[in-house]
């Protein structure tokens, strides 16, 4: 099994949805037993409060599971719009892009590069 | 039709010489303005005062058949205030016409002192009220230009610089506000993302008082850029400001403050995995190419 989880948003994000996410990624993690999760947020471009909570629960989430959170790609102004929405995510580490954010997680959890990824969930 | 009327018809052409050469007396910008130009202007105007003073009473400028009055006296002076005309200078175009009509209507009515009196008294009222629109014209085309000129300065306040690679500068340079600050958080995050920079330094060297408003304002910026995977680094924290920052109880104990920008530099080479050497020997310009290599 894969050791890192890649989550990729490609959806605007009902509430529903978000719900669903959360209880397919918790599922995975501990079926998969994975170290890390990645969720690329660069095609989401509208938050609201729930999604913004729903992330932090989803980083909360892992972390008790024992895997690190990584967010990456987050667009200019949905990282504005959660800032004045005073939720600036204090557990979630965060990533400009793929490439650093897997080069974070491994960093977080100290294992060897040769172990790839895989079990990408597209939602 | 009104007696002022008549006169403005009857007299006409004698007004548009007295009040040019009333103008003239007065302080008439040649440098600004050409003597054709105005008397075209005055033509104009006194036209249009003439056709609204004969489809009603002259007492209330804002009737509707005054509006094409109005209409000139605002084209005139917003174009006066863009020129570069002093308000008084302004103001007196519309003004110098007062002695002229006194003058025709001394002349109508010299005989008979009540009438006199009543079309004295109209026409001052009339020319004052124009005189006041003039100015409130005026006023209103220099808080244009103002707004205008401070929304030029907010483009120009915000330059994003790149350091190296993955290293990015803020200076600010005045006062944040919140209209400043949103234009600052936009263009950081923006260029945090087309140049894939992961740190940003934000050097408040030029920001002359911090107070818990301004500090808000770099907390939400810093947490934004976090949010979107850069770390900021603020610098150029003047002794002063530190006291202020430490007295209002503001909490940046969540941000690496450095007290200069090359200290954060250092800092972002490092965070980088870059480091700066010096070299045992300078390097000389080769002569012929004049590039270094």
């Amino acid at each position: 099994m894969g050791v890192f989880l890649i989550v990729t948003i490609q959806v605007d994000m009902h509430d529903q949805l978000a719900m669903k996410l959360q209880d397919d990624l918790t599922s995975a993690i501990a079926k998969s037993e994975s170290r890390g999760v990645l969720i690329d947020i660069s095609s989401l471009e509208i938050v609201d409060s729930f999604i913004g909570r729903m992330l932090a629960n989803i980083a909360a989430m892992s972390r008790v599971l024992d895997a690190h959170t990584v967010l990456v790609g987050m667009q200019p102004a949905v990282a504005i719009t959660l800032v004045e929405l005073g939720m600036s995510l204090p557990g979630v580490r965060t990533a400009l892009n793929v490439e650093s954010g897997m080069a974070l997680l491994h960093s977080l959890s100290d294992h060897p590069k040769e172990s790839e990824e895989d079990a990408s969930s597209d939602t | 039709m009104s007696k002022l009327a008549e006169i403005f018809e009857k007299y006409q052409a004698d007004i548009i010489t007295d009040w040019i050469k009333e103008m003239s007396a007065a302080n008439r910008r040649k440098d600004l303005m050409s003597e054709s130009e105005l008397k075209l202007q005055t033509n104009e105007l006194l036209h249009a005062i003439t056709d609204a003073s004969k489809n009603g009473n002259s007492s209330d400028i804002n009737a509707p058949h005054w509006a094409p009055v109005r209409e000139m006296i605002t084209s005139i002076s917003s174009s006066r205030a863009k020129q570069g005309f002093t308000p008084t200078e302004t103001a007196s175009f519309v003004f110098s016409l007062k002695q002229p009509i006194s003058n025709r209507i001394r002349k109508e009515f010299g005989k008979d002192p009540d009438a006199l009196f009543e079309e004295l008294s109209a026409s001052n009222f009339l020319i004052d009220n124009l005189g006041l629109y003039s100015a409130d014209a005026y006023v209103k085309t220099r808080e244009q230009i103002i707004v205008r000129q401070q929304e030029e300065m907010l483009e120009l306040s915000t330059p994003v610089v790149k350091l190296w690679d993955g290293i990015l500068a803020l200076p600010l340079i005045g006062t944040l506000d919140s209209a400043r600050t949103q234009v600052v958080m936009e263009s950081l995050l923006r260029t945090i993302v087309e140049t894939n920079s992961q740190i940003a330094i934000i050097d408040i060297t030029g920001v002359p008082t911090v107070d818990t408003k301004v500090a808000q304002h770099l907390l939400k910026t810093v947490t934004a850029a976090r949010l979107m995977g850069a770390e900021c680094i603020i610098s150029g924290i003047r002794p002063q400001i530190a006291q202020t920052i430490v007295h209002l109880g503001i909490n940046l104990t969540d941000i690496i403050t450095k007290s200069k920008m090359s200290d954060a530099f250092a800092l972002a080479l490092q965070r980088t995995g870059k480091t700066v050497v010096k070299r045992m020997q300078p390097l000389i310009p080769s002569t012929n190419s004049g590039a270094v290599s």
